[in-house]
């Protein structure tokens, strides 16, 4: 289609892994997308890392393996790497470049788009204050989704951090009143059987037909996963800005994309900073998740929710700590839990949700939302203390008011936390739990909750009693 | 018309190198390409030079032309500051919408001040009169209740020889005319100044006045003084950003600069919503007409952040230069620290602890100096200061950039992500932080507040030191196996917690505590302590005194007990004195 556009160049002077170097050209661009061409090969694509004025330097997403010296053709298309975006490209899917895999023909497109965006001036950006419910007690009561913030599962290889996605999906949906929104889902260096139980999943829900799906699956050429976030991103900017839709934007696995950088990174001879992570993986990082939020007058919102594997389940590792200072709060499940056969197994504690202070309280969700879920932290994190000592001097020699504690945090954890795959529970029945569950504790120790809250909301004795019997 | 300086030789994203490089300046402003990106050159080497590019370089080719400005990076500084929003070279973010829509594009110049607006212009010298660099030439009021007063320009000094009578005028009008040994200078009310050098005062002076936030562990137990440097650091979630909204809603400077530096779009958004909304406590207007924001998210270019501090203090140094005091908040150092990092990676330079250059702790040092409290060169008091969060990796300050920090700050409020993830906030560690401004500010305490406070504030953190101790004790014993003095120092170690350090930035009445309200409200949980201390001598159960109502009441008067009804803590001294009096009654009947 634009084999015509651009210069070519034949011959090429230094492969290096996924690096190729080129003489003697002249006239390109920094950042400019290129096309590289061997016998008997499809084409590949590259990008310019580097330029000066006899020499590139590009990186090509499709490895390269089979290029030789003298043979490979390298056409410069003079502009950086763009894809088409469409309302038709609902429903379908396309690799981590942005071309159709699911054998249905081109999307018709009136506008191709730099995949890169263009920072948001953050005066037309509107404060995220709407309050997603995702039916899901440890989100919903102790961290809040709000629409148009970044908000990612901090996960370890194991755990259900796909089901809880899914979960979040399927039931953020089912409560949306309006009907208009849509989901892109882009995968990088995930398995193919988690691409297909994702798929399924919006089939089941009978969504698919407002998904899109961009899929760099692990078999895939590891450094276009550079580019997957960034094309579904561009197609989530175009459906929320340009469409006003409600977009919800799932990245898995941001640790594979890390790891593609530090490929690149690392092939290009740079200074390394942490653990070999280049000294830029934050701000380039914040490339991508800056791309969410709203924009006033626009109408839309891309709400994302990205899926990191925390290396050997290690917090501080640079992937998880750097996205979180980018984002806006993170969702953090934990081994233990599930051990103890907790689903969803988030761990509230090192959980944390930005934006919800604006986006609960009277008129959204519940005037008693924010002191209940902080008298539960308080209390919780309390048990954690409790649970130590009991460790070391045995649960029978705590104090009265410690052991009660215990018996909190166990009730907590069942019926808090645990819930079912399928389960969706309203934020009014959430609310209601958490303060069934805050009563298992005297009245005097809920010094996180107003007076006038206590009066109303504190469970009376038979309702108290209902929850009791466990354990 | 610029002149061409050079031509492009490299692209190496923000970092450009250039060649045939003639009558051009280290540290110039420079424009590239067809696209007009803003640079600056960083390197000279005979007819080479290298260029940190502010904006993206997406697309710029080999060959393109390089114009010198034939200055530095420089702010336009002037009456208009005030409410505006600007990107980390000074560019105004509402101005850029009307040009380029919602995304920010590359390659527009934009005057940062509002060209067209009058400003009332009062003149303050007369015909004849001397001036220097640094004198008050008139005023304007740049809100409804900030004076703005014009200085004199850097490097201007002479006779007036015409000055404008009251009326209205713009920025770019001429307002006087000067005559200096070089000839007759024509003086606006705006004038620019390069954004790296440290703008002139008379002399520096002690910090002995405290920056009133309004938060109670800043003030009471790590208080901050007007002309001091503070540093917050912590890692994610730890509330690095809540604290310094906080403390730009409520401290008693008259004028904030906050520098959004490599962090998120909606922090500022927060900011640009909430301020217009929020009224000064000292002047009764909204929040906005003190503040200037500076905005370079995370998703921004990356020199431009590393400007953007710069340019922070610039603006700074400038309203202290009329005699004001102004307080700095810059989120976060750590990412101007790693954009200094990376532009010298591609400079290939040799980096020393974990990838950062040599020189980023002269940098650090050299921008905490431009911090302080001074005599001005119109011999005013005023004073800078500059309070920067700092994101430790992994939340551990053993990190450069928290390391070097330390050595250039005198207050430290360190985050504990414990306390945060108990849903303590805010969560500054009273065992991690200090501050070297106490004694200099404990005068001020004395006169302005009470004689007592040094002695109520010292016992209290006494008593925190001794909890931090027993908790360690308790780990391995558990609580119940301590004698009842010492169960009652962490009784009274929880209640200082939750009834007076832990602080809601949400609640109307809590969010911000005068002075008086701090004091009496530690002075009501010292004096608790002090008479349980006593009573219990005389053998009455701890769980007694723990049971009497008036704890509810201390543990609620934060919220209950506002700002202006500072009295009704007698009552609760009273109420202490009552029921402790009657619990000793009890127990001598049963004895």
């Amino acid at each position: 289609m634009n084999g015509l556009l651009g210069k070519e160049y034949i011959g090429i002077s230094k492969v290096a892994g996924p690096l190729l170097f080129i003489e003697n050209i002249s006239g390109v661009g920094f950042d400019e997308i290129v096309e590289i061409r061997t016998q008997n090969r499809p084409v590949r694509h590259g990008r310019v890392l580097m330029v000066s004025r006899s020499s590139a330097l590009i990186e090509v997403f499709e490895g390269t393996g089979g290029l030789t010296i003298h043979a490979t053709h390298v056409r410069f298309l003079g502009r950086p790497l763009q894809i088409p975006v469409s309302l038709d490209m609902l429903g379908r899917q396309f690799n981590g470049l942005g071309m159709p895999i699911d054998g249905g023909p081109l999307p018709i497109y009136r506008e191709k788009r730099d995949i890169n965006g263009a920072p948001i001036n953050p005066i037309v950006r509107e404060y995220p204050e709407d309050f997603i419910q995702t039916g899901i007690s440890s989100i919903d009561c102790m961290n809040t989704l709000v629409r148009g913030q970044k908000l990612p599962i901090f996960s370890g290889s194991g755990l259900p951090h796909n089901e809880l996605a899914a979960q979040i999906v399927r039931q953020a949906q089912v409560s949306n009143q309006n009907k208009n929104f849509a989901i892109v889902f882009a995968a990088m260096g995930i398995k193919n059987d988690v691409a297909y139980m994702f798929r399924q999943s919006f089939e089941e829900s009978g969504v698919f037909s407002r998904v899109v799906m961009f899929l760099n699956l692990a078999d895939d050429p590891s450094i276009e996963r550079l580019v997957t976030p960034r094309a579904a991103l561009t197609m989530a900017e175009y459906l929320a800005f340009d469409q006003g839709m409600h977009v919800l934007v799932i990245l898995t696995d941001m640790t594979n994309y890390c790891e593609a950088l530090r490929e690149v990174s690392s092939s290009k001879g740079e200074i390394p900073s942490r653990k070999g992570y280049p000294g830029y993986l934050y701000s380039d990082l914040a490339s991508i998740y800056e791309r969410a939020g709203k924009i006033k007058g626009c109408g839309g919102s891309i709400t994302q929710i990205p899926i990191l594997t925390m290396p050997n389940d290690d917090i501080t590792h640079p992937i998880p700590d750097l996205t979180g200072f980018i984002t806006e709060g993170q969702i953090v499940l934990d081994r233990g839990l599930v051990k103890k056969g907790i689903y969803p197994p988030i761990n509230v504690l090192p959980c944390l949700s930005r934006l919800m202070n604006d986006g609960i309280g009277a008129n959204k969700t519940r005037e008693d939302h924010a002191h209940i879920s902080n008298q539960l932290y308080a209390a919780y994190s309390y048990v954690k203390k409790v649970a130590t000592l009991a460790s070391i001097i045995g649960e029978n020699e705590l104090s009265e008011r410690d052991k009660k504690y215990l018996q909190f945090g166990k009730v907590f954890e069942k019926h808090f936390i645990c819930q079912d795959y399928n389960e969706n529970r309203s934020i009014e029945e959430t609310l209601n739990l958490a303060w069934k569950i805050a009563a298992i504790l005297p009245r005097e120790e809920l010094i996180r909750v107003t007076e006038k809250q206590i009066e109303h909301y504190y469970p009376k004795i038979e309702e108290k009693n209902s929850l009791c019997p466990i354990d | 018309m610029l002149k061409e300086i050079g031509i492009v030789d490299k692209v190496n994203g923000p970092v450009v190198n250039a060649v045939k490089v003639h009558s051009v300046e280290m540290m110039e402003l420079v424009e590239i390409g067809d696209e007009h990106l803003i640079g600056e050159i960083i390197e000279l080497n005979e007819d080479r030079a290298t260029i940190q590019v502010y904006e993206s370089t997406t697309g710029l080719k080999p060959g393109s032309s390089i114009r010198g400005t034939g200055a530095p990076l420089s702010v336009e500084l002037g009456p208009g500051l005030i409410g505006n929003i600007y990107d980390g070279i000074q560019r105004p973010l509402r101005q850029l919408f009307e040009h380029t829509g919602n995304f920010i594009t590359k390659g527009i110049k934009l005057f940062p001040l509002n060209e067209e607006k009058l400003w009332h212009f009062i003149p303050q010298v007369r015909k004849g009169d001397y001036v220097s660099p640094g004198s008050i030439i008139g005023n304007v009021s740049e809100t409804p209740l900030f004076e703005h007063r014009i200085l004199m320009p850097p490097q201007i000094e002479g006779e007036i020889e015409s000055i404008q009578k009251e009326a209205e005028y713009t920025v770019k009008e001429p307002i006087a005319r000067v005559k200096t040994p070089m000839g007759i200078r024509e003086i606006t009310m705006a004038q620019h100044w390069p954004v790296r050098y440290a703008r002139p005062f008379l002399r520096r002076l002690i910090p002995d006045e405290p920056l009133i936030t309004g938060q109670r562990v800043i003030d009471t137990f790590f208080p901050m003084a007007k002309g001091g440097t503070a540093a917050i650091p912590g890692g994610f979630g730890t509330g690095k950003t809540i604290t310094q909204h906080q403390l730009s809603k409520w401290c008693d400077a008259d004028i904030i600069v906050y520098i959004g530096c490599g962090e998120r779009g909606n922090e500022m958004t927060g900011v640009l919503m909430d301020f217009p909304k929020l009224m000064d406590i000292k002047r009764g207007r909204p929040l906005m007409e003190r503040t200037i924001l500076i905005a370079n998210t995370s998703d921004m270019p990356l020199s431009a952040r590393e400007a953007s501090i710069y340019t922070g203090i610039t603006i700074a140094e400038y309203y202290r230069d009329m005699g004001y005091d102004v307080a700095l908040m810059a989120d976060s150092t750590s990412r101007w620290a790693e954009a200094l990092r990376e532009i010298s990676g591609r400079l290939e330079e040799m980096p020393v602890e974990e990838g950062f250059p040599a020189y980023l702790a002269s940098r650090l040092a050299k921008f905490y100096e431009r911090a302080g409290r001074v005599h001005t060169l119109c011999e005013k008091t005023g004073s800078v200061s500059a309070i920067c969060a700092v994101s430790p990796p992994g939340g551990d300050f053993s990190e450069p950039v928290t390391q070097h920090t330390k050595r250039f700050v005198r207050c430290f409020w360190g985050l504990n992500k414990e306390l945060a993830s108990a849903r303590y906030f805010p969560a500054i560690h009273y065992m991690d932080s200090y501050s070297e401004y106490l004694g200099l500010v404990q005068n001020w305490w004395a006169e302005k507040i009470d004689s007592e406070w040094k002695v109520v504030r010292d016992e209290a953190m006494e008593v925190l030191r001794e909890d931090f101790k027993l908790q360690r004790i308790i780990k391995l014993i558990g609580e119940d196996a301590l004698p009842d003095n010492q169960r009652l120092v962490l009784a009274e170690a929880e209640l200082l917690k939750n009834a007076f350090l832990q602080q809601n930035a949400f609640d109307s009445v809590d969010m911000y505590s005068v002075p008086q309200k701090q004091f009496l409200m530690l002075k009501v949980i010292i004096y608790f302590y002090y008479r349980s201390k006593y009573i219990i001598k005389d053998n009455i159960p701890l769980c007694r005194i723990l049971q009497l109502p008036v704890l509810n009441e201390i543990n609620r008067m934060k919220e209950k007990i506002s700002n202006t009804e500072c009295e009704q803590f007698e009552h609760l001294l009273k109420a202490i004195d009552i029921q402790m009096n009657e619990l000793q009654k009890e127990s001598m009947v049963i004895l």
